[in-house]
């Protein structure tokens, strides 16, 4: 197919025709789809709020379900789809491979979203994002939802095979940019995690059609979970490689170590599919020897893996900072960073509150014997809205307000409140993050209606400090979903009103990535090339002090319950 | 240069790694190791760990097992809220018991002995369910066609509930059931 090369004139990235097309109408797909997985935000929060408790148990269900599905399924899947083709096509500066497959992905994924959303708002399919059986919904839940699975599946097939072309036209010499490994790394978790989902859902939507009789339920929850949190694992993946995007963009910062890095993403790979098993720890059917060896994701490999990405992505942009000459004291680097460019700031905060929250409390979690302290409290979604939410959502966000100039070619509206809206989304939903947690801590279940237990034959009172909590989880989510509609506000309103931008030369011919863009001026190998980067090892011990102290005081929370054995 | 651009040096893998940077992965992986062994460490040495005796079971044979084990244990009959007659089963110290999770009640209310060790059956009747023991906040899931057997030991007397926090269909929030530890 005849194609053309743009090359844009603010940052230099060279857009192929096919490939732009796609990246805009997947962006545009998962900020509608965020919409509406906001809109339901605003119901559950109003109606976890005890003094609000706006919706009835019945329509609190639906639409509880159908915010998981909309925001971990479709927003960040479509998202992703966008993120793939940018890191293949446009990184690579080459084209996309087979544009009509890639179209098709696309369609059948909206097809599936919305074959999925008519199922679930038609009421008979609250059966939450887990859909465990034998709880059943109507078959065009399944069915949508395994043509959304489809659909990314061709997309990050076209991805692979643009790999392949960019490799066969020599767009690049050497190995791949670390970002583009990155989105490999996401996009082979992809394949997997896709091929475990097509393992459960298929044979339960035959089950929900009649074909089959029985789905063992506990067998469900285990193949369910090699793909629903390793879809989540697919997202760490891809808001990593963003931030390296973000630091190499911002600060043209060179990763510390090549070879650090790299291995980190493989490791990924290799380990963090195990980590679904931590799901299954207060499980009746795994043994103890299987739930401790995998949810130690063998021996914490995984855990390792971002751990170092935590140390190697501040310590990349301290380096860079260092070597333009930011190099008073500890932290000259971090304060004169351009707090003020949404793009950076909002990279950061999701650094930070992925690490300290999202990290902290995921591996806490994820212990054996801890688990049983917080399965299915609230805690988990506190946990899982400072992985997903302030680390995935918050990434995505900070770099669209990159891609609308570049990709879109608009000037972004109100830039007073562009530099506003990522500390507004992301430090409200750290903290909503944190009081889920505290809830959770103190007992209160996730995804139930009444913490009054209406029509119980019993009485049970909640602690007033479980109130509390619950009471800041209302006040912090209603301000994180204002922060998240700004975004959308700020990002559609621009899409439509903001100021053209040049679009820049087109091309029919892609130009390669020269040789070697900077002149060699200085060896690359050697010590002395290696600039020091104090501050973030600061921040690096900073985290291992509080993931040290939190976790040992689960284990002595732990001994004071019931003694089982 | 930069992580959007191939590695300027072609030959990245021989370039050396910096000390701060080892250290730092070796942290990881110390910490990693210590937190594998912590939970071996509570297996041998913990007083909370997971039962791993599980029967397969189907929701007849575990009603049939636990209605007998009601019959034999019931001590008195309460009166829920809604008017709803309650057997209150005693399971005596080192004895065997039975809770049934089903749409939408935990059956029967048990009785325990505080410091005295019984075993729990655990099974539902239908979909999933979540045994969250409060104030305590000890939580295990419940799933049907699995028969699980927790040894539990109460460490104080007092009334406790049963939440369930497994969404189970809309009555899921009404599913509160009861433990005395006498």
């Amino acid at each position: 197919m005849a194609t053309t090369y743009r090359t844009c004139p603010i940052s230099g990235l060279q857009f192929e025709n096919h490939a732009e097309k796609l990246m805009r109408w997947n962006a545009v797909a998962g900020v509608l789809w965020l919409l509406v997985g906001g809109i339901t935000a605003l119901l559950v929060i109003l109606t976890r709020w005890p003094a609000i408790k706006l919706l009835p148990a019945d329509q609190f269900y639906t639409i509880l379900t159908a915010h998981g599905i909309d925001m971990l399924i479709l927003w960040i899947l479509f998202f992703e789809m966008a993120v793939l083709y940018f890191a293949s096509s446009t990184l690579l500066r080459c084209r996309l491979a087979t544009p009509k497959v890639a179209w098709l992905g696309f369609w059948l994924m909206v097809i599936g979203g919305i074959m999925t959303n008519v199922a679930i708002f038609q009421g008979g399919s609250s059966v939450m994002f887990t859909s465990y059986v034998p709880m059943q919904a109507a078959p065009h839940f399944y069915l949508g939802i395994i043509l959304v699975a489809v659909g990314a599946l061709l997309g990050t097939a076209v991805f692979f095979g643009t790999l392949v072309v960019a490799k066969k036209d020599k767009t690049y010499t050497g190995s791949l940019p670390l970002v583009v490994f990155g989105a490999l790394t996401a996009a082979i978790i992809a394949t997997f995690t896709i091929l475990a989902g097509a393992g459960i859902l298929i044979p339960t939507f035959f089950w929900s059609i009649g074909l089959i009789k029985e789905i063992d339920a506990q067998l469900y929850r285990m193949v369910w979970w090699g793909l629903g949190h390793s879809s989540q694992q697919i997202n760490v993946a891809a808001h990593v490689s963003i931030w390296y995007l973000t630091a190499a963009v911002i600060f043209g910062a060179k990763p510390l170590s090549e070879k650090v890095s790299r291995f980190a993403f493989l490791l990924y790979i290799l380990f963090l599919q195990l980590a679904s098993a931590h799901h299954l720890l207060s499980d009746p059917g795994m043994s103890a020897e299987w739930k401790v060896l995998n949810t130690s994701y063998f021996m914490y490999f995984a855990v390792m893996a971002s751990m170092i990405h935590g140390f190697t992505v501040p310590g990349a942009i301290e380096a860079a900072q260092r070597r333009k000459g930011f190099t008073n004291g500890l932290f000259e680097w971090l304060r004169k960073a351009p707090w003020g460019n949404p793009v950076f700031s909002g990279m950061f905060i999701s650094l930070v509150s992925f690490g300290f929250l999202g990290g902290i409390s995921g591996v806490v979690l994820g212990t054996e014997q801890i688990n049983m302290l917080m399965h299915n409290t609230f805690y988990v979604p506190g946990h899982f809205h400072t992985t997903v939410v302030t680390g995935t959502t918050l990434a995505f966000m900070a770099i669209t307000y990159l891609l609308v100039p570049v990709l879109f070619r608009r000037e972004m509206i109100l830039p007073k409140l562009c530099q506003i809206q990522p500390y507004l989304f992301g430090i409200s939903m750290s903290i909503l993050g944190l009081v889920m947690m505290g809830a959770g801590t103190l007992g209160v279940s996730r995804r139930h209606w009444d913490m009054a237990f209406s029509g119980a034959p019993f009485q049970y009172e909640w602690p007033g400090a479980a109130y509390l909590m619950m009471g800041l989880t209302g006040i912090f989510g209603v301000i994180a979903v204002i922060g998240g509609g700004l975004w959308i506000l700020l990002v559609v309103g621009s899409l439509l009103f903001g100021k053209k931008l040049d679009g820049g030369k087109v091309s029919d011919k892609p130009t390669p990535i020269p040789a070697n863009p900077i002149a060699q001026s200085a060896s690359h190998s050697g010590s002395d090339e290696h600039v020091g980067v104090p501050g973030t090892v600061v921040l690096a011990g900073l985290l291992f002090v509080c993931f040290v102290l939190y976790y040992f005081v689960n284990w002595k929370y732990l001994s004071e319950v019931w003694l089982l054995s | 240069m930069s992580a959007i651009l191939p590695p300027t040096n072609r030959l990245w893998w021989k370039e050396s790694i910096a000390a701060v940077e080892w250290v730092w992965i070796g942290i990881a992986f110390v910490w990693g190791m210590i937190m594998f062994g912590m939970m071996l460490y509570w297996h041998i040495f913990g007083k909370q760990n997971l039962s791993n005796e599980v029967y397969k079971t189907t929701p007849e044979m575990f009603a049939a097992k636990a209605e007998k084990f009601i019959a034999e244990n019931t001590v008195r009959i309460e009166t829920g809220l809604n008017g709803e007659e309650i057997p209150v089963a005693k399971i005596p110290a080192g004895g065997e018991g039975y809770l049934i999770a089903r749409l939408w009640n935990w059956y029967p209310t048990l009785e325990l002995e505080a410091g005295k060790e019984v075993k729990i059956h655990l099974s539902s009747m239908d979909y999933n369910h979540g045994f969250s023991l409060q104030p305590v906040n000890i939580n295990i899931q419940v799933i049907p066609g699995y028969e699980h057997v927790v040894r539990m030991t109460p460490t104080k007397a007092g009334t406790y509930a049963i939440v369930c926090n497994e969404y189970c269909g809309i009555g899921h929030h009404s599913m509160l059931g009861r433990i005395y530890v006498k």
